[in-house]
């Protein structure tokens, strides 16, 4: 007997598949490892032509980040006392001192207050409307639903306009408040959908078995449907998570001060002092670890939750 | 432990009638099987009893109690699903003791009583254990379980069984049936498996398209149907139709069947028109002597008895006789039917008519 089989891939199948996904691997990292190492470049490495592979790591970029710099003349800098930290030191090589710390801190901070706020909010509304839409009798049940799902049939951007004009009028303009709610907006209806279809999947009767042992409706939402569309719910906010992370349009118009994101506070490093690719590829970097972060800790419900519902068990 | 009344219970949705008008009476400690086809209304009753369906119409008593608007989690029953229904976020031993904690009792006296009944059940061993990786008949151990543990004033299965090999099936009815008279608990129990209901049940409800065709004991409701439909659902083979057209009186003993006076129980309502002369199949036997004939179409040996199919003038018959008569297929046989076993039928309305042998069944419909 042979060990061969027909559901079994063979070495080679699996060599080639292998070669594939790696190749298509190489090929997605390839700008992530580009951004990451950029940060770490000097500002000559960063637009030497060919680009260099092999470098001198330096800090410089993520010090410039942190950091708002003023130059100063050679006999300044040598009346100054000797630098008192390592990243005084290295501004100090470029002819300039530290003249406080920049904005990036606090734009990373309005991210994560309005990237988690949205989310939580659209998870947390999203689970109600989709476990109603699920289990009772809507009026207009469909109608409704399509209406939600309707308000992502054109591109957000589109009613910027009207937007920007009732932020205005209701005091919402650069407000994490404001951001709040207008990303919520434009996720619920995503999260409605995909947590519907969640909810579908789990059996009344586990609920008919919580109302029967004694538990109220809410009871049995809470202690039973919840854990069971835990799956649904973490690779919802992920998706939500990542919209409002990266949205950048609605995010230069509506904010400017007090809540603005990161996206837009970025590109602006750029402007201050020559062109900073190194500071640039350093916020870059720094902004992708929250969502690597929450992905990775929820990558085994994502999974699950994106091939979840494609096969009736 | 209760008695539990249905009155008039109906139940629509939307255009669609699931149950209508129905009315019967469970005695306290019965084991009550609603027996049916599936899309009959046995579900949504059993439903509407435990509180998971509000009732369009009617009245539901438990212990006295008119509960039909209550919320299931103030009927103090107890609920055991077709697929189980274990929360599968919880082990063995939280799903068991998940209808204590509700009622915020104490937590040793939860382990207490969920030893006890993990004991009962043959359990003890898997408490510990995720009910992802448990078999059938463990689940099944393991709803149960959940359902005595909180002693109920009645519990409701829906087709317990159904989920279960055959083979499995049987041994659990066994042991369903022998819990049940342990505990004396008030049971009401759906199936559409017309074995099952005969098996086990005190009592049986027949339904079919919302409607209650027959109440009674298995014995009445398989040698006393109210209507074809029944007559037809129960038994294996089911019973025999012949089909004429005649006249009987109040009185009659006997019908003439193609030329045959074939002997019924007294008749006590006079009927005339298409009629349906219904006979169970262990009631008729193969003789020489027989003037009514048949020929033998086909013979299924089935170890003690065999099953005779027969071409009539008025239709086929099977007939049950012990696999010791020889039968050729292809000849012609005479026919007796045991007259007092008979049934006749309303063709048109598939109602039987009221004769001797039924006269005290069909007034519980």
């Amino acid at each position: 007997m042979s060990s061969y089989s027909i559901t079994e891939p063979s070495s080679r199948q699996k060599w080639v598949a292998g070669s594939l996904v790696i190749f298509y691997a190489v090929i997605t990292l390839l700008p992530l490892v580009w951004i990451l190492t950029t940060g770490f470049k000097s500002p000559v490495d960063a637009i030497a032509y060919p680009p260099k592979v092999m470098f001198e790591p330096s800090l410089e970029g993520y010090v410039n980040l942190f950091t708002t710099r003023t130059r100063v003349s050679q006999e300044q800098l040598e009346a100054l006392p000797p630098p008192a930290t390592w990243y005084e030191e290295i501004v100090r090589n470029r002819d300039m001192v530290i003249a406080g710390p920049s904005r990036y801190g606090e734009r990373f901070l309005n991210s994560v207050i309005i990237g988690f706020g949205s989310t939580f909010l659209s998870v947390f509304l999203g689970t109600l409307a989709a476990y109603a839409f699920s289990r009772f009798k809507v009026p207009l049940k469909d109608d409704l639903l399509f209406f939600i799902l309707s308000t992502r049939m054109m591109p957000p951007i589109a009613v910027a306009i009207p937007i920007f004009l009732m932020f205005r009028t209701l005091g919402l303009s650069d407000t994490h408040l404001g951001m709040i709610l207008l990303y919520t907006a434009v996720n619920i209806s995503l999260a409605v959908w995909l947590l519907k279809g969640f909810i579908d999947e789990i059996p009344r009767e586990y609920e008919e078995a919580a109302l029967i042992d004694g538990y109220t409706r809410f009871q049995a939402f809470y202690k039973v449907v919840l854990p069971q569309a835990a799956t649904g719910i973490a690779s919802t906010a992920i998706f939500c998570l990542i919209f409002s992370w990266n949205e950048y349009a609605f995010a230069v118009l509506l904010t400017s001060g007090t809540a603005q994101t990161a996206p837009p506070f970025i590109p602006t490093i750029i402007g201050v002092g020559g062109q900073d690719w190194p500071a640039v590829a350093a916020g870059a970097t720094l902004f992708l670890v929250p969502v690597m972060v929450f992905t990775i800790l929820l990558r085994k419900h994502l999974l699950r939750g994106i091939t979840f519902g494609a096969v009736r068990k | 432990m209760a008695e539990i009344v249905i009155r008039n219970l109906r139940k629509e949705f939307g255009d669609f009638t699931a149950v209508q008008s129905s009315s019967f009476k469970i005695e306290d400690g019965e084991f009550f099987m609603l027996l049916g086809p599936s899309g009959c209304g046995k579900t949504t009753t059993l439903r509407m009893i435990a509180g998971l369906e509000l009732p369009t119409d009617g009245e539901i008593y438990i212990d006295g109690e008119e509960v039909g608007r209550q919320p299931a989690s103030k009927r103090d029953i107890a609920f055991v699903f077709q697929m189980f229904a274990l929360y599968p976020h919880m082990n063995v031993r939280k799903n068991i003791s998940y209808p204590l904690v509700s009622q915020g009792m104490p937590k040793h006296q939860v382990q207490e009583k969920v030893a006890e009944v993990a004991q009962i059940l043959g359990i003890t061993k898997i408490l510990d254990r995720p009910v992802g990786g448990l078999s059938g008949g463990d689940r099944q151990r393991v709803a149960l379980g959940r359902a005595i543990v909180r002693d109920p004033k009645a519990f409701m299965m829906d087709e317990p069984l159904g989920a279960l090999d055959a083979e499995f099936r049987e041994h659990m009815a066994e042991e369903l049936r022998a819990l049940h008279d342990r505990m004396g608990a008030t049971t009401v129990y759906v199936t559409h498996d017309q074995l099952e209901a005969m098996q086990m049940g005190d009592k049986i409800v027949v339904m079919n398209h919302g409607v209650i065709e027959q109440f009674g004991t298995p014995q009445d409701i398989y040698d006393k149907p109210a209507t074809m439909f029944v007559a037809d659902f129960i038994g294996s083979p089911s019973m025999n139709f012949l089909r004429f057209h005649g006249q009987v009186l109040a009185g009659s003993t006997s019908v003439s069947i193609h030329h045959d006076e074939i002997s019924v129980p007294r008749l006590q309502e006079p009927f005339e028109g298409d009629m349906v002369f219904g006979i169970r199949p262990e009631h008729i036997a193969l003789t020489d002597t027989g003037t009514y004939r048949g020929e033998v179409l086909a013979a299924e040996y089935l170890g003690t008895t065999q099953i005779v199919t027969l071409k009539t003038a008025n239709g086929e018959l099977k007939a049950r006789i012990p696999s010791g008569q020889p039968v050729r297929v292809g000849e012609y046989v005479g026919l007796d039917f045991n007259g007092a076993t008979v049934t006749l039928f309303d063709n048109q309305s598939g109602r039987a008519l009221k004769s001797e042998l039924n006269e005290g069944v069909l007034a519980h419909v």
